[in-house]
């Protein structure tokens, strides 16, 4: 039964399965094959040159920049991110009055498009007139340039992505936490243990599979999301604050070289790659746990 | 001690309440306020709707809104339908090659198209779709999340239902519409939610494909009419960002049980 060729179920696979394939697994491996050839302009035919685009993104300082710069983004944002949700969940889940304010509240930035809320944080940022500096101006310091400083740009980059991110992985852990039993809490108080202790020793754990799968998506958003970048500080300056999918974009749409973009897109696949395989490893053991 | 912690933490959570909410409320500060206030705080400064007349006149927003729910609608729909096919042949049928044609699927879920912009740019380049409807909303008309969704939710349904329902004489598609469809609607709900959010915000492929206002998202246009070079001040910016997400605000703040329902529903699977 199992080895017959089902054509009902294809037929019905089909479409759905040509889109995903046209879209992601095709252009996957045209990216790998369009990073080992270069052409010298758009219409003269490419050669294979092996590994010189490689060769190329090896000695690229602005490559490894950004390489860098990535890293620094998700170690900046996702413990934060993780770490505040988890807070606003157990906010929004316990009987203090409001809770269904302020789960609005928490969650407003979700839906709201990057750019434009990108273009309100500009303001906040802005050298003199903007609000972080009229409120700095307020107990007598002089704020700095946030964006415009290479010391402070990446970090004021990681500030709003936490805002705009924190309130999205509440929710799962404000699913996970529906899920948890009530007396499990109720023999924790009559064993006199406190609210610290609880968290420690019952909810952290238990909502451990949560963390896990909150953890890989907000890593891969630290590698996917760069709509923030286009308004905020588009790299700069002098590529601080940039980071790889907008490099791709740059050199493949303002640079024009699309052969060079081809072999950055597979280092970022490479890196998902990775990310997945890590995630598939961890999931295992969790299932053995259980 | 116990509630001297309980005061803090709770003073914690409205605090960072206020704080989660302050640029959306600082956007209608500004929107409402003549452009001498944008910078400055007071209670005295006068109402004035100036600001959207301003931003309404300097970028066609109705045209980007048009687009945007245009290119939303044709891309759900299309979801909704390839995905409700593929899923249930995933959930449902036993064939050789599921196990591979699922890792397909699954394999999407890592590398959305986003990553692919320079491969997907010159497809689209190719079948002369650069600047349409359908070429913003290609890449995305199957969604490899919602295929996931529904294999899980249709996995749910009793065998006997279906077939009790083959014995009523109903064939393959109308197994499918008229048992599975209808069983999986909180699953539909969340799915539609969240693909809506996500398309409406859309912003990087959007970018790339788009050149003129004829197809133009309103992000893209938002980020036109927000970058420094274009000139327009605060208010005005504030008053077009208002503008721009006012309809996925108004529906979010009706909706909002349903919404956040349907994100968690959505993340539990």
């Amino acid at each position: 039964m199992l080895n017959r060729f089902n054509l009902k179920a294809w037929l019905l696979l089909l479409p759905a399965l040509s889109f995903l394939i046209a879209f992601t697994h095709w252009p996957t491996l045209k990216s790998i094959w369009r990073s080992f050839t270069w052409a010298r302009s758009d219409v003269a035919p490419s050669q294979f040159v092996g590994f010189e685009n490689y060769q190329l993104l090896l000695e690229d300082p602005v490559f490894w920049k950004v390489f860098e710069n990535n890293f620094w983004y998700a170690v900046g944002t996702v413990p934060t991110s993780i770490a505040l949700a988890i807070m606003m969940a157990l906010w929004v889940n316990s009987k203090i009055r409001g809770t269904s304010l302020l789960r609005l509240a928490f969650f407003t930035p979700t839906i709201l498009p990057m750019i434009t809320v990108a273009n309100i944080w500009l303001f906040f940022y802005s050298p003199q007139i903007g609000l972080f500096n009229q409120l700095l101006a307020l107990v007598g310091i002089e704020g700095p340039n946030w964006l415009g400083d290479p010391d402070l740009a990446l970090s004021s980059l990681m500030v709003m992505t936490v805002w705009k991110e924190a309130g999205f992985f509440m929710i799962f852990y404000l699913a996970a936490l529906q899920t948890l039993s009530p007396e499990l809490y109720a023999a924790a108080k009559l064993e006199g243990a406190s609210a610290w202790r609880i968290f420690r020793k019952i909810t952290f754990p238990l909502l451990m599979p949560t963390t896990l799968f909150v953890l890989i998506n907000a890593i891969l958003n630290a590698f996917k999301l760069v709509d923030h970048l286009f308004i905020l500080t588009k790299g700069g300056p002098n590529n601080e604050s940039n980071l790889l999918l907008y490099y791709i974009y740059e050199t493949a749409f303002s640079f024009l070289d699309s052969y060079y973009a081809a072999t950055l897109t597979v280092v970022m696949l490479a890196t998902l790659a990775v990310i997945a395989l890590v995630q598939m490893l961890l999931l295992d053991r969790k299932i053995h746990y259980r | 001690m116990s509630s001297w912690f309980q005061t803090f933490s709770k003073v914690s959570a409205y605090l960072l309440g206020i704080l989660w909410v302050l640029p959306l409320l600082y956007a209608f500060w500004a929107a409402f306020h003549p452009p001498e206030f944008a910078t400055k705080f007071s209670l005295t400064a006068p109402l004035t709707l100036e600001n959207f007349e301003s931003a309404w006149d300097q970028a066609p927003f109705f045209r980007y809104m048009l687009n945007t729910i245009v290119i939303t609608s044709l891309i759900l729909a299309s979801q909704l339908f390839l995905c409700t096919l593929a899923g249930y042949a995933l959930a449902r049928e036993k064939f050789a090659g599921r196990g591979f044609a699922f890792a397909l699927v699954l394999t999407q879920l890592m590398v959305m198209p986003e990553v692919l912009i320079v491969e997907n740019y010159r497809t689209l380049a190719g079948l002369d779709l650069i600047d349409t409807y359908l070429g913003v909303g290609l890449p995305y008309l199957a969604s490899a999340f919602g295929i996931f969704l529904l294999r899980q939710t249709f996995k749910t349904v009793p065998q006997e239902l279906e077939d009790a329902a083959r014995v009523e004489g109903l064939s393959g598609l109308g197994i499918i519409w008229k048992v599975f469809v209808p069983l999986a609607f909180p699953t539909y709900l969340a799915f539609s939610l969240v693909s809506v959010s996500y398309h409406w915000n859309n912003f990087l492929w959007p970018l790339v494909v788009t050149n003129t206002e004829a197809s133009r998202p309103l992000t893209v246009g938002m980020a036109i009419f927000g970058a420094p070079e274009s000139g327009v001040d605060w208010s005005v910016i504030s008053a077009g960002t208002l503008i721009a997400i006012g309809p996925l605000l108004i529906l979010f703040l009706i909706f909002q049980r349903r919404f956040i329902q349907s994100f968690m529903h959505a993340g539990i699977k």
